[in-house]
């Protein structure tokens, strides 16, 4: 064999990884169809697709997650077979999930010591969690709690937990989804330092031009199928897209013109002190929003966005009826089905567990916020027929991509729950939609058609809030624009007022007052 | 070298399937142990316990009746269970049901009531069982307190009450100070299916919550709300399903079932109200829930499985002076394999190198 202990690795003559004809079945849905995929040293290689092409699956497989049913793996041009992630880590692959695994109310020291196979002492432990956050610019405190922690921060604990065991090779599934631009811009000078230690970076992401930037090569799926490998620098996202789609991305239209109707959502001076501990109080809450009209919602994540949402959908009652009025009718102190008898929808930020019960089905799941109005409950006995209808109308409006009629919501893609659940709620027309997050995780090619059934129910007369992280999204879709900041929201700006410099300076907490002063004294 | 459980990635479908026959293999093999260790045949003591039973129509009918209770209180703990609230205390329940029901029989004795005297103990029973059950539901919807204990320690208290009832209050007059009522009237007593034979109405009752459990957990509303619940909290609450509301049904629900299947087992097999009436059937039916994996057709079959443990229990005592207490060990056993093959459908053994370098170095 090779002497690979000497040998520089970017020397190396062999790919780091690869993937022979590697192929997972699921049933007779084929996730991944014969890849092939080569990964070398001193690489960010970015892996492309449209939502359920392949991309999590593929990369389980390397990291022992899921065992392939055909083609397998080789390491450094060996043949590895994984039977587990503890296996792949020894070998030096580390691995970054989409969704964090952290227990909010311990440390960041106990929650990488978890996730460590070493047998160093919690002390020595601390002392190297703390080397290794300085060196790689990412700073962490081991003694704070996980709780205290923006979404940011939780994912530099993943990281440095993955760099602590040295790994040759990372992945990084959609990191950048939950971050603001400027905390993607920190990541970007890490991975470009791993790169140059010599490191291979397998980095998925829906967002093309950070992956133009970053990444040396892209590897692109479709279906379960490789299309193709290129140089990302040497293309366009729109040529990336098309890659990934096999046609042209639609644009985004908004209806001519809009009618501009009643109020449909009327918060009232909204006080709410927060249900735990770690929550976020929200004060002197008021807006208005009419139907026909779209209202967005900007702001870093953890700054009463959640305990808002609570409040509008009744997960929370507020104790005076008269703080939240939907359709006319005074509903603070309404249960959730009593708001969407009222025609209220919603659609929460976190899919898994809170927008769907992982372990039921599609079927279940539409059950779970349709059976309040229309036919999906006759006499206290399930209409299995009208479930069913529920999940094919969603399936073929919103394209949703799955391995058989009525699967586990758990077995979905993330980007295809996304659009079932989003789908769920706007099929059933509903006279407000209270959405957080609607394309998080979702391609590009989606979350257009997502956006675009936003614009189209507000135009069929609904009134639609819209929470983001995505300024872009807020400013292609919303009509105003309102900033939340430590439990307040702003007054909104119409959109066409909302420059990117004044929605940052709401979201870092400045008001804009003084300047409107001075602005409107100069007219 | 180490021993380490580690998540599947994939639930496993076979083991979910498997599961409970493992468990029982296991146990078997335990058993065998046992029955050497104790000097007794274990191929014989086998044969006594599971073949014995089934080869003869008294021992059949008895299997059934004791299956009875078993299957009924199982089906309301499995309601329980499937929305994580811990209900221990059927034992209690059944207790409160049997007392409850007993009131009226020793009430309207030898006064020649008419036949309302029977379904108006099965509905007491049922109802006594049902609020003694919200006690610890209620406490702990109200206060947090943790309905394990509260529930487990009920038990006691009305295993106490009843005690005092059949040494006092009931005790037959003509029983020679025995610590019992006086034989119930027929209008009483729940009638045979077979004349002379064991078999009596309350089995045809049991099948009947069987699928009564079926249709509620498979096509209603209210069942999807319990499995909902129980599966992910938080959409439940997203989807509009009040958790403590669902606390106290459950609650309600197994309660009145564990006291239906109490009043029942005093007004059929036994007779009459004593201390003893149960070998702990609220207990063994926390076994029954989940060896049929809190499924209504997989809990008629292990109550009938446990059921046939009982008779060959009692039939190993009389042919080999095995002693009962075994049968109680056997159970519990069981119920540890249960639970432990369970966590092997999301979980898998893997022995892995204690040094964790495996992949450096030349091979
Ligand atoms: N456990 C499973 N059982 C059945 N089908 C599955 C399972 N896991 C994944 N799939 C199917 O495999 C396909 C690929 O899923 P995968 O999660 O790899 O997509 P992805 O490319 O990561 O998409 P996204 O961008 O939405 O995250 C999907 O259509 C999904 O429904
Ligand atoms: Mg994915």
């Amino acid at each position: 064999m090779r002497d690979t202990t000497s040998a520089a690795p970017h020397t190396s003559a062999t790919p780091l990884l690869q993937t022979v004809g590697l192929t997972k079945r699921y049933g007779s849905f084929l996730a991944n169809d014969k890849i092939d995929l080569d990964v070398w040293p001193q690489q960010i290689h970015a892996l492309l697709g449209e939502n359920g092409a392949g991309k999590s699956t593929l990369v389980k497989a390397i990291y022992g997650l899921v065992q392939p049913s055909d083609g397998g793996l080789r390491w450094e041009g060996q043949t590895m077979v994984l039977s587990g992630p503890s296996q792949a880590r020894a070998r030096g692959i580390g691995m970054v999930f989409q969704h964090f695994s952290l227990f909010e109310n311990l440390t960041v020291a106990e929650n990488v010591a978890l996730g460590l196979d070493g047998k160093e002492s919690f002390k020595e432990m601390s002392a190297r969690l703390q080397q290794v956050s300085r060196s790689y610019g990412l700073p962490l405190d081991p003694k704070r709690e996980v709780w205290q922690l923006s979404v940011g921060e939780r994912q530099r604990i993943e990281i440095v937990r993955a760099l602590m065991q040295n790994p040759k090779f990372l992945i990084l599934d959609e990191p950048t989804a939950v971050l603001t631009p400027q905390e993607a811009d920190q990541l970007f000078v890490v991975l470009e330092r791993l790169k140059s230690e010599g490191r291979a970076i397998l980095y998925i992401s829906h967002k093309l031009e950070e992956v133009r930037r970053l990444c040396d090569t892209a590897t692109i799926l479709r279906g379960g199928k490789k299309v193709s490998t290129c140089n990302p620098k040497a293309e366009t996202a729109a040529s990336l897209a098309r890659m990934m789609v096999g046609t042209e991305i639609k644009q985004v239209k908004p209806a001519a013109s809009r009618e501009i109707t009643v109020p449909r959502l009327v918060i009232n001076d909204l006080n709410l002190e927060p249900e735990d501990p770690h929550g976020v109080h929200l004060r002197d809450i008021s807006m208005e929003l009419r139907g026909g009209e779209i209202l967005g919602i900007a702001g870093v994540a953890g700054n009463g966005q959640d305990e808002l949402f609570a409040a509008l959908s009744g997960e929370r009652l507020a104790r005076d009826p008269g703080t939240i009025v939907i359709e006319g009718i005074a509903a603070g102190h309404l249960s959730i089905s009593r708001r969407r008898k009222l025609g209220a929808a919603f659609v929460p930020e976190e899919r898994l567990g809170h927008g769907t019960a992982p372990r039921m089905r599609l079927s279940e799941n539409a059950l779970l916020t349709g059976h309040a109005a229309g036919n999906m409950v006759q006499h206290g006995f399930v209409n299995t027929a009208a479930t069913l209808n529920a999940v094919d109308r969603a399936t073929e409006t919103f394209d949703v991509r799955k391995a058989k009629r009525d699967p586990e919501a758990a077995s979905l893609s993330g980007g295809n729950l996304q659009k079932f659940i989003v789908g769920r709620e706007i099929l059933r027309n509903p006279a407000v939609l209270v959405v957080s997050q609607p394309t998080w995780g979702v391609d590009a090619g989606a979350a257009a058609v997502i956006r675009q059934a936003l614009l189209d129910l507000a135009a069929a007369g609904a009134a639609v809030l819209v929470t983001s992280q995505d300024l872009d999204e807020l400013i292609e879709i919303s009509d105003r624009i309102a900033v939340m900041f430590h439990g307040r929201l702003s007054a909104s700006l119409p959109t066409a007022e909302a420059s990117r410099e004044k929605l940052g300076l709401l979201m870092g907490g400045s008001s804009l007052e003084t300047k409107e002063q001075a602005h409107a004294a100069d007219t | 070298m180490q021993l380490i459980l580690e998540k599947r990635a994939e639930r496993s479908k076979t083991v979910a399937l498997a599961s409970p026959l493992i468990a029982i293999g296991l146990t078997i093999v335990t058993m065998t142990i046992l029955f050497m260790v104790l000097g007794k045949n274990p191929i014989s003591a086998l044969y006594v316990y599971f073949i014995v039973p089934l080869a003869d129509g008294y021992s059949l009918q008895e299997i059934a009746v004791k299956a009875t209770p078993l299957v009924m209180i199982a089906i309301g703990l499995s309601l329980c269970y499937l929305a994580n609230a811990w209900n221990i205390g059927a034992e209690g329940q059944f207790l409160m049901g049997a007392v409850a029901g007993s009131w009226i029989a020793v009430k309207t004795q030898g006064t020649g009531a008419g036949h309302w005297v029977l379904p108006a103990m099965l509905l007491l029973g049922a109802l006594a069982g049902a609020l003694y059950a919200l006690i610890p539901a209620i406490c702990k919807v109200r206060f947090g307190a943790s309905e394990i204990l509260t529930s487990l320690m009920l038990v006691y208290v009305v295993d106490l009450l009843l005690d005092y009832l059949v040494r006092g209050p009931w005790r037959d007059p003509q029983g020679f100070n025995f610590p019992t009522t006086a034989e119930f009237d027929p209008v009483a007593t729940v009638p045979t299916l077979i004349e002379g034979g064991r078999l009596h109405l309350g089995s045809i009752l049991a099948l009947v919550v069987v699928a009564a459990g079926a249709v509620l957990l498979g096509k209603t509303i209210k069942g999807f709300e319990i499995r909902v619940v129980g599966a992910a909290p938080r959409a439940a609450r997203f989807g509009g399903f009040n958790a403590n509301q669902l606390i106290l049904l459950t609650f309600a629900i197994s309660g009145a079932l564990s006291g239906l299947a109490g009043i029942i087992e005093v007004a059929g097999p036994v007779g009459h109200l004593q201390p003893g009436i149960s070998p702990g059937y609220g207990f063994t039916a926390i076994i029954v829930a989940f060896l049929g994996r809190l499924n209504p057709i997989g809990i008629l079959i292990a109550g009938l499985f446990l059921a046939l443990t009982f008779i060959g229990g009692e039939q190993a005592q009389i042919t080999m002076k095995i002693p009962l207490d075994v049968t109680k060990v056997f159970q519990g056993i069981l119920l540890f394999y249960v639970l432990a093959c369970d966590s092997l459908i999301l979980y898998r053994f893997r022995i892995v190198s204690s040094s964790p370098q495996v992949a450096r170095g030349a091979h």
